[in-house]
């Protein structure tokens, strides 16, 4: 039997299956990945999901208003708030056939822009505390703070913002505000390069992450993938440019994308210098929307008293950090959508996982679920 | 990149003038309809035909339609290399609520057949491993239709507070 042949042998050949969470540090949330093992090398990985679920849109037909569905968006992909509400209010502009002042298009733009440096700041930090980078991870946080404190300024609120309406925004904008993001913008291009040094070009880092976790382009089109994790698989594709929404076509920027400089096309690394690279694509939209916006302008006077779409359906999608947030939303003419659907970045690209964690080593899975840059608040809804 | 109406005009020659509808609210998008037994034809045609080349699916969702006791799943495909998008919808008696699975089309219809068979239980045939995604695997019933009354307990606690 096997127990005679271990002995004879002194190997053991048998398969293992371990549970890596729901409870664990790098799996960003609650997260359940169940691997078969093959001594290091991992044979199967299936992830299991629903740890967060809370019926966000169950939640959302039943709330008798759909301006009261904003809020909730917040909670979905809570690292980058800003993004989520920007997708469900232009979802609903559009139902709604709702004019949106200019002042409000540039508002959103430039607070949409901060967020995904806030929200990449976020994931590259902790990508490099997985892998055992520890001062990166206080650096990205120390600029992430201050995006914050220009949000919690603007918004009175520092995560969760509920800061834009349908054809409006909540709150008028600070007078400072401007000078607050020029000033940010100025001081925060040098620490990309600083954080290049410190962490991107870092031997240590890119053994851990070259190589690792390949996602051919092919696979990572048929499983729809989206955002740097498509982007890094050498994909020049951007909603912001291919599908524009909101006011993106007056801006001048680039899309960065994986060339597997230090390893494969697709590999971790590429995935994660695109996410480095959007920073400086972001802080050029940032800035030339603080030249275009108006000073002038009733931020507030858009806004519906009461939103009652008609008869109809629409998905709008919009890139987010992580992707393409797509919302499905039917009318039936009621007080609240007849039914909301949140196709999430993060549920997409977590389901390419077993994919692309055949055959890796257990201590490489780390560096790919950090890659692929998951929120499990958004995975679960 | 074509417009909805050419592609309306592609599909009827393909598929036959009674196989595909085009449909459209007072507002939004329009969609396609098809028979969904012929749903997995379909999509292959989708995604392989020189014209169409519908080469991602961006969402799929499960609707439950009350009034019409019907459930639906509604397509949403993207082409990146034309650039064009489109949605088509089918839609299936409660009683008997089959569709077969795209997940061999796209791959990305693993999780999302799952999360629609787990909300409003349409029930993907062909479809590799079905079942339930987001809530436990022997939850009871189906949360996003629209006359779900929740379990009163779940594994002997009360579900309510």
């Amino acid at each position: 039997m096997i127990e005679e042949q271990i002995l004879e042998t002194g190997k053991d050949t048998r398969e293992m299956v371990i549970n890596m969470g729901p409870q664990h540090p790098s799996t960003h949330g609650v997260l359940r990945l169940e691997l078969t093992l093959d001594g290091e090398m991992v044979k199967q990985c299936r992830p299991n999901i629903g740890y967060l679920h809370r019926c966000f849109e169950k939640y959302a037909e039943s709330v008798e208003d759909y301006a009261k569905v904003i809020p909730y968006t917040d909670r979905m992909d809570y690292v980058s708030a800003m993004n989520q509400e920007h997708g469900y209010v232009i979802a609903l502009e559009k139902l709604l056939e709702v004019e949106v002042p200019e002042r409000v298009e540039y508002m959103r733009v430039i607070v949409a822009e901060l967020q995904r440096i806030a929200s990449h700041l976020l994931g590259i930090g902790t990508f490099g505390l997985d892998l055992g980078a520890f001062t990166p991870f206080l650096y990205c946080f120390t600029e992430r703070e201050k995006i914050l404190s220009i949000f919690e300024k603007a918004t009175g609120a520092r995560l969760l913002y509920n800061y834009m309406a349908v054809g409006g925004l909540m709150r008028e904008i600070p007078e400072d505000f401007k000078s607050d993001t020029a000033d940010f913008v100025k001081t925060f291009r040098p620490k990309i390069k600083e954080l290049n040094d410190l962490l991107s070009y870092n031997k240590i880092f890119i053994d851990r992450t070259a190589h690792i976790g390949v996602l051919p382009k092919d696979v990572a089109l048929n499983y729809a993938a989206s955002g740097p994790v498509l982007r890094g698989s050498g994909v020049e594709w951007d909603l912001r440019k291919d599908d524009p929404y909101s006011i993106y076509n007056r801006f001048d920027f680039e899309i960065p994308v994986g060339k597997g400089e230090v390893g494969t096309l697709g590999d971790c690394w590429d995935r994660y210098i695109v996410r480095v690279r959007e920073m400086e694509q972001s802080l050029r939209i940032i800035e030339q929307a603080l030249d275009g916006m108006p000073d002038e302008g009733d931020v507030k006077e858009g806004i519906p008293k009461r939103i009652r779409p008609k008869e109809g359906e629409i998905y709008m999608r919009t890139e987010t950090p992580r992707g393409e947030l797509g919302y499905y939303i039917i009318s039936d003419k009621g007080a609240s959508p007849y039914r909301v659907k949140a196709r999430a970045p993060s549920f997409v690209h977590l389901s390419m996982l077993p994919a692309i964690s055949k055959g890796a080593l257990i201590a490489d899975m780390v560096a790919i679920v950090g890659s692929i840059d998951i929120v499990l608040g958004e995975v679960d809804r | 990149m074509k417009e909805q109406e050419e592609i309306f005009d592609l599909l009827k020659e393909q598929l036959g003038e009674d196989s595909v509808e085009f449909m459209k609210g007072e507002v939004g998008q329009p969609w396609f309809q098809f028979p969904a037994i012929r749903i997995k034809e379909i999509a292959k045609f989708l995604r392989d035909a020189a014209e169409l080349r519908f080469n991602t699916l961006m969402c799929l969702s499960g609707v439950h339609y009350e009034k019409e006791e019907e459930l639906g799943v509604t397509y949403h495909v993207h082409s990146t290399t034309l650039g064009h998008s489109m949605a088509f919808k089918v839609r299936v008696p409660i009683e008997q609520p089959n569709v077969p699975s795209v997940e061999s089309v796209w791959k990305t219809a693993d999780w999302h057949e799952r999360e629609a068979m787990d909300m409003v239980g349409v029930m993907f045939d062909d479809h590799p491993n079905l079942k339930r995604i987001l809530t436990p695997e022997d939850w009871e019933g189906y949360p996003l239709r629209k006359d779900y009354e929740p379990q009163e307990f779940y594994q002997g606690m009360p579900t309510t507070a």
